[in-house]
């Protein structure tokens, strides 16, 4: 049994301790946003927000998360598509297949949470999510337009 | 409430589309068949293209799949074009492949590949708009008791200017329907397009932002099971046995299944906990006749090829051996093409539920009716007996078409299990290990120059893999496989070689190793663009002659293939000299109907390669939607340069050796360069967008690489070799 704090709700799950925290979410869950790309955390599709850090969650045994911590996912980064990356995402027209782009997504609220203005090097260093339909270019003017939106909310 | 409303309340319609120009066209209008007999959508269809529902949502059915690459858009804008409708009501659906079958092939080929989405479908697609606009016009003339040709429509309305009367064609949509179609529509001239040509946002983004986007790995049916497969790692190779009883009482197996020949599965409550059985089962392998295949045997094989006397001819002009053996001066270079996985994000996949009465299967696919056929031949029932559904992919790139092995899988899994849905997912290891191979070909070019550096005779002997030899005979012409000279060849309008030389060979000694082969993104085109364009570079640099200035004395009678490398020449400043440390290359191709052109600017520091900038321009005739297009071109730069950096499947012992993304490494943002695009549509033809340009990614690159290094690299990716 494992306690695991999902978009804000708890949820008590009946699961073996060595499951990667990507299947829960996936098939205990029923949370199928978050992909499944590589097993290894060499892709990036299944990244989430522990705590608001992204992580990659096909490689993290459930049992690695404590119960008090958040675990947010693609359906839990807003309500209503209407976080600032999200709408940069939009604003951009930026998926193609849109397979990877969850994790696109969150390993991008991730940095800009991290650093509310990444320069091109640290996006580099912090997007290293794999996207084989070529989205890389809309993805960097896409987190670069979410920081502009951030920085115009906190101004203003 | 009445929907007629008068003409001077609507100051929004400010006109009706002239069609003055347009092409006029006779034929027999293949859409008189009758409605769907079932399904969900109740709302009349006015043809099979059309669903108009009452409150005026316009559901257009596009057949081709939508893998990314924007096609599903692009479609729904050339039928709205013509229907006249109001885009923001537009929504599209998939026919299915039962219904198309069922329907006399009303829909016409679902085949999503080799950049034919659009450049295939957009005649009858926009016959189809136009056809349902003239019935709705014909409808609301009816009611209204006036000549149909008094009426206009536009923006999703039927107006009666004489009197003063409009109706919403979520009005009229059940009259239209039952409209005589008529015998002739005409097209609308592209330059007076208000929504097709246009860069319109593409229609599914939302979905893809929140998760909310199903793609098959995301299936969920009641009382589904997971299935988690491994085939047999080496070509050729069988299940020999399998100790199912070692992991039956494992966390949630329900069952240990062989699936045919050569592939064991594990069915379980999840897909974890088949996987991690499978993982746990013990499995003997028949390793099949082909241990001792390596990728120096498969090379060494190519190698022999080169030489050889026997070669299907693909192209052929005056007297090349002649000329070359006359020749004061010889160029000769061997380039050569690794094997690449199309490394799709999402695994294959497919859910099949199995009756002994019925067969359905929920698959993202390239080609719906490949999988229909597929799903009845190893579902052992009559192909109406079964039904195909079709799922947005997580990336296609050519695995997801011809190669229809994951639904046989799934449908045999299936049948083991009958009554209840099995969703099978490859793991990643599956996917790499189990792909349908870009395949591996060389090419010895040898080349003539006179005293004046002009190019008189040229010999390309390719040699290696052909795709259509093992996936599709019925293609091959008397032995020959024609897509091994895609952009080499003389005629025709698939992809014709830019360069005129009076003496020229291109040809093939096909040697096929025992590794499965496949359509990959670019097909041949890859291959070849690199050989010709890296060695129109090499002869250049031998004549001592600008790459640029050399070639265009080629391709006087090129001229649109000269139009596209004169583009991004151009742009990128081919006359200037470029940053201090910045080196160019240029490349330029026709293949899928389109011409295609990049220049690439690079650096080399101690070895390290930094690609700073790349320019891309496209001929594909008419562009439908150029946002997509940009987006397309832009990332087959991704798909082309992380073929050059990386991509490489090696064979050791009869398998492949790479098996995830940690070995199949694949180029990720911190090396994306900025691309540029030039879309210059000359008109008059119809060209593909989402392979063309991937094949200019690498010659471009290696190129300037030469300009930066004088090295000269041969053999692909470029991660084996030292810049230094």
């Amino acid at each position: 049994m494992a306690r695991l704090i999902i978009n804000g709700t708890p949820r008590d799950i009946e699961v073996d301790p060595d499951t990667p925290l990507l299947w829960v979410i996936r098939e205990q869950i029923g949370l199928t946003g978050t992909k499944y790309g590589c097993g290894v955390a060499a892709c990036g599709a299944c990244t989430i927000h522990i705590d608001g850090v992204a992580t990659r969650s096909c490689v993290l045994p459930v049992s690695a998360v404590e119960p008090d911590q958040q675990i947010t996912t693609i359906e839990g980064l807003s309500p209503d598509s209407s976080h600032p990356v999200q709408q940069a995402w939009l604003a951009l027209d930026v998926p193609q297949c849109g397979y990877c782009q969850a994790g696109m997504i969150m390993a991008a609220a991730g940095l800009l949470m991290q650093n509310p203005n990444p320069a091109d090097e640290d996006i580099n260093a912090e997007i290293t999510n794999i996207c084989r339909c070529g989205t890389y270019n809309r993805v960097r003017a896409a987190i670069k337009l979410a920081a502009k939106a951030g920085e115009a909310t906190q101004r203003g | 409430m009445n929907a007629t409303i008068s003409l001077s309340r609507r100051s929004f319609i400010i006109g009706v589309a002239s069609t003055a120009g347009g092409l006029s066209l006779g034929f027999n209008v293949p859409f008189i068949k009758p409605a769907l007999a079932e399904g969900a959508e109740t709302a009349p269809e006015i043809n099979a293209w059309v669903v108009i529902r009452p409150d005026d949502t316009v559901v257009i059915r596009i057949a081709r799949s939508e893998m990314g690459q924007g096609t599903l858009t692009g479609l729904a804008q050339l039928v709205a074009e013509e229907l006249n409708c109001d885009w923001s009501k537009v929504t599209t659906e998939y026919p299915s492949p039962a219904q198309n079958l069922a329907r006399d092939r009303v829909w016409g080929n679902f085949s999503t590949g080799g950049s034919r989405g659009i450049r295939e479908s957009h005649e009858y697609v926009r016959i189809g708009g136009a056809v349902a606009r003239e019935m709705l016009i014909a409808a609301a003339a009816a009611e209204w008791g006036v000549p149909a040709s008094e009426c206009t429509a536009w923006m999703g309305m039927v107006t009666h200017a004489a009197s003063d009367r409009a109706t919403f064609y979520g009005q009229l949509a059940a009259a239209a329907a039952r409209m005589t179609p008529p015998a002739n529509v005409t097209l609308k001239d592209p330059k007076d397009w208000t929504i097709a040509g246009k860069p319109l946002p593409r229609l599914d983004t939302a979905d893809k932002l929140n998760g909310s986007q199903v793609y098959g790995v995301d299936l969920k049916l009641p009382n589904m099971v997971n299935a988690a497969i491994r085939a047999c790692p080496y070509f050729g190779g069988k299940v020999a046995s399998f100790d199912a009883a070692a992991v039956a009482a494992m966390p949630g197996v329900r069952t240990v299944v062989q699936v045919d020949e050569t592939a064991v599965a594990v069915v379980a409550d999840t897909w974890w906990r088949a996987k991690t059985a499978l993982d746990a089962l013990p499995v003997v392998w028949d390793e099949g006749p082909n241990r001792q295949v390596t990728s120096a045997s498969i090379a060494a094989m190519l190698e022999e090829g080169l030489g050889a006397n026997d070669a299907f001819i693909g192209a052929k002009q005056g007297d090349a051996g002649a000329a070359l053996s006359a020749a004061g001066r010889t160029v000769t270079a061997t380039y050569a093409f690794p094997y690449q996985n199309h490394a799709t994000m999402e695994p294959m996949n497919a859910t099949a539920l199995y009756t002994p009465e019925r067969c359905e299967v929920w698959v993202p696919t390239q080609n719906g009716e490949a999988s229909l056929a597929a799903a009845a031949e190893a579902a052992g029932l009559p192909v109406q007996q079964c039904e195909v559904h079709k799922i947005h992919l997580g990336g296609g790139f050519g695995r997801r078409g011809n190669f229809q092995d994951y639904v046989r899988q799934a449908v045999s899994i299936a049948k083991q299990v009958p009554g209840t849905p099995v969703k099978l997912m490859w793991s990643r290891e599956e996917d790499m290990l189990h792909g349908a191979y870009h395949p591996t070909t060389r090419c010895r070019l040898t080349g003539a120059l006179d005293a004046d550096g002009n190019l008189t005779a040229l010999h390309m002997r390719i040699s290696g893999q052909s795709i259509l030899a093992a996936v599709r005979p019925q293609g091959m012409q008397n032995g020959m496989d024609p897509v091994v000279f895609q952009g080499l060849v003389l005629s025709g309008t698939e992809g014709t070689l830019g360069y005129t030389v009076d003496n020229l060979l291109v040809d093939h000694a096909m040697r096929n190793p025992p590794i499965p082969p496949g359509f990959w993104r670019g097909v041949n085109l890859n291959q070849n663009a690199l050989y010709v364009e890296c060695f129109m570079d090499e002869l250049a640099h031998a004549a001592g002659v600008d790459p640029l200035a050399f070639r265009r004395k080629l391709m006087a009678k090129h001229p649109k293939h000269l139009a596209v490398l004169e583009a991004v020449a151009e742009r990128i400043g081919w006359d200037t000299p470029p940053a201090a440390g910045v080196h160019r290359g240029l490349a330029q191709i026709m293949g899928f109907g389109s011409y295609v052109a990049a220049a690439a600017e690079v650096s080399v520091t101690d070895g390290q390669l930094k690609i700073h900038r790349i320019v891309a321009a496209t001929d594909p005739g008419h562009v439908v939607n150029p946002a997509q297009v940009e987006r397309q071109v832009e990332g087959s730069f991704v798909y082309g340069l992380s073929a050059c950096i990386y991509g490489e499947c090696t064979v050791n012992g009869g398998r492949m050796e790479q098996e995830n993304f940690d070995s199949y490494e694949v180029l990720r943002m911190a090396e994306m360069p900025e691309v540029e695009t030039i879309i210059v549509p000359s008109g008059g033809f119809w060209g593909g967008v989402g392979e063309p340009t991937i094949a200019v990614a690498a010659p471009a690159v290696l190129n300037a690489i030469f300009a930066a290094t004088g090295k000269r690299i041969r053999t692909l990716p470029l991660k084996n070799h030292d810049l230094s």
